[in-house]
């Protein structure tokens, strides 16, 4: 269930990330997109989670760790939406999947090649908006003065450490002008079509085993009105 | 979306309002603060204008106050910028009910 994978990297070499998945060959094969940065250790849990429902209802699913997160030994820093873009279809073709479901920002990397689901989706200029508010209130209660307009300026420049992730310039620049891309192979699934609040709003990670579960219904094609 | 009331919002309005508006915020305020602390609706309905937010309750660190505020403007549709987000806005459940009042009252 844990294993490794090849992802591509700079210059055609490769570099070894994890992958957590769930493969019987089964018909149906699923590429995990996780959510991005903070929201990836929020929604971590909950992940594996769907996982382990998609499993219980005879679906193949696959989360690989994207180059420069988690144990990789490629800085965080070097990567590019467009490196990940390709990382994650490379990871499609490895895995031979069938269909995607993207997580929150994960949908910024959504390869156009395969149907799938974008579960509560949001744009690059919302996900780095939340992240450089949340360091402009960190700083102020640590008695420092910083604005969004100062740390936008140095993000372009030269990067910027968001919420304990070290972003590079060319990370940062992309982000800012990524929207989502409402392709028709996607379908939308809204926090409201599971029930609860998103996980992602919390302090800490945490878990929705009604959520999970409802997520893992809709992607096995289980649910009422899904694919 | 939130119905006009045609009285300007005091400075530091009183949070118990009996204001139809006023009362419909309150409470869509209170779901959204359920939802990033994790509680249900029951014990967000205690909140009172002196209930301690930020600074105060352990969940509410600047992350989870980030998720809030970008929560707020999603839905009850206005925007909050840097210079609005301050420690008397964000420190009790009435300063922050008060700006949400008079930000949605700007339009």
């Amino acid at each position: 269930m844990i294993a490794t994978w090849q992802a591509p990297y700079e210059g055609g070499k490769t570099s070894e990330e994890l992958l957590v998945s769930f493969d019987q060959s089964r018909e149906r094969r699923i590429l995990i997109i996780p959510a991005l940065f903070d929201e990836a250790n929020k929604l971590r849990r909950f992940t594996v989670e769907l996982m382990r429902a998609a499993d219980g209802r005879g679906v193949d699913t696959f989360l690989p760790d994207l180059p420069g997160c988690n144990e990789s030994l490629v800085p965080l820093e070097s990567q590019s939406l467009e490196a990940w873009r390709s990382a994650v279809s490379s990871a499609a073709e490895t895995f031979k999947t069938t269909h995607i479901l993207a997580i929150r920002g994960g949908a910024l990397l959504s390869p156009k090649m395969l149907p799938g689901w974008h579960y509560a989706p949001l744009s690059g200029p919302k996900l780095l908006r939340g992240m450089l508010r949340a360091r402009t209130i960190a700083s102020r209660e640590a008695g420092k003065q910083e604005t969004s307009e100062e740390l936008l300026e140095k993000g372009r420049r030269e990067g910027l450490m968001l919420g304990g992730w070290n972003i590079g310039p060319a990370m940062f620049n992309e982000l800012e002008q990524a929207d989502l891309d409402q392709a028709d192979q996607n379908q939308m699934i809204a926090q409201k079509d599971l029930g609860g609040a998103g996980l992602w709003l919390r302090a800490e990670p945490g878990e929705d085993a009604k959520a999970s579960e409802a997520l893992g219904a809709i992607i096995a094609g289980d649910a009422e009105g899904s694919a | 979306m939130i119905e006009e009331t045609g009285q300007p919002i005091e400075g530091k309005a009183v949070v118990a309002t009996t204001d139809p508006s006023g009362s419909t915020l309150d409470s869509e305020l209170k779901s959204i603060i359920a939802d990033v602390l994790g509680i249900d609706a029951g014990q967000a309905e205690v909140l009172d204008a002196d209930s301690g937010l930020f600074g105060h309750l352990p969940e509410l660190d600047s992350m989870a106050v980030a998720g809030l505020l970008t929560e707020i403007e999603d839905r009850l549709d206005i925007v909050i910028e840097d210079e609005d987000v301050d420690g008397e806005m964000l420190e009790t459940y009435g300063g922050l009910l008060d700006f949400v009042e008079a930000k949605v009252s700007e339009g």
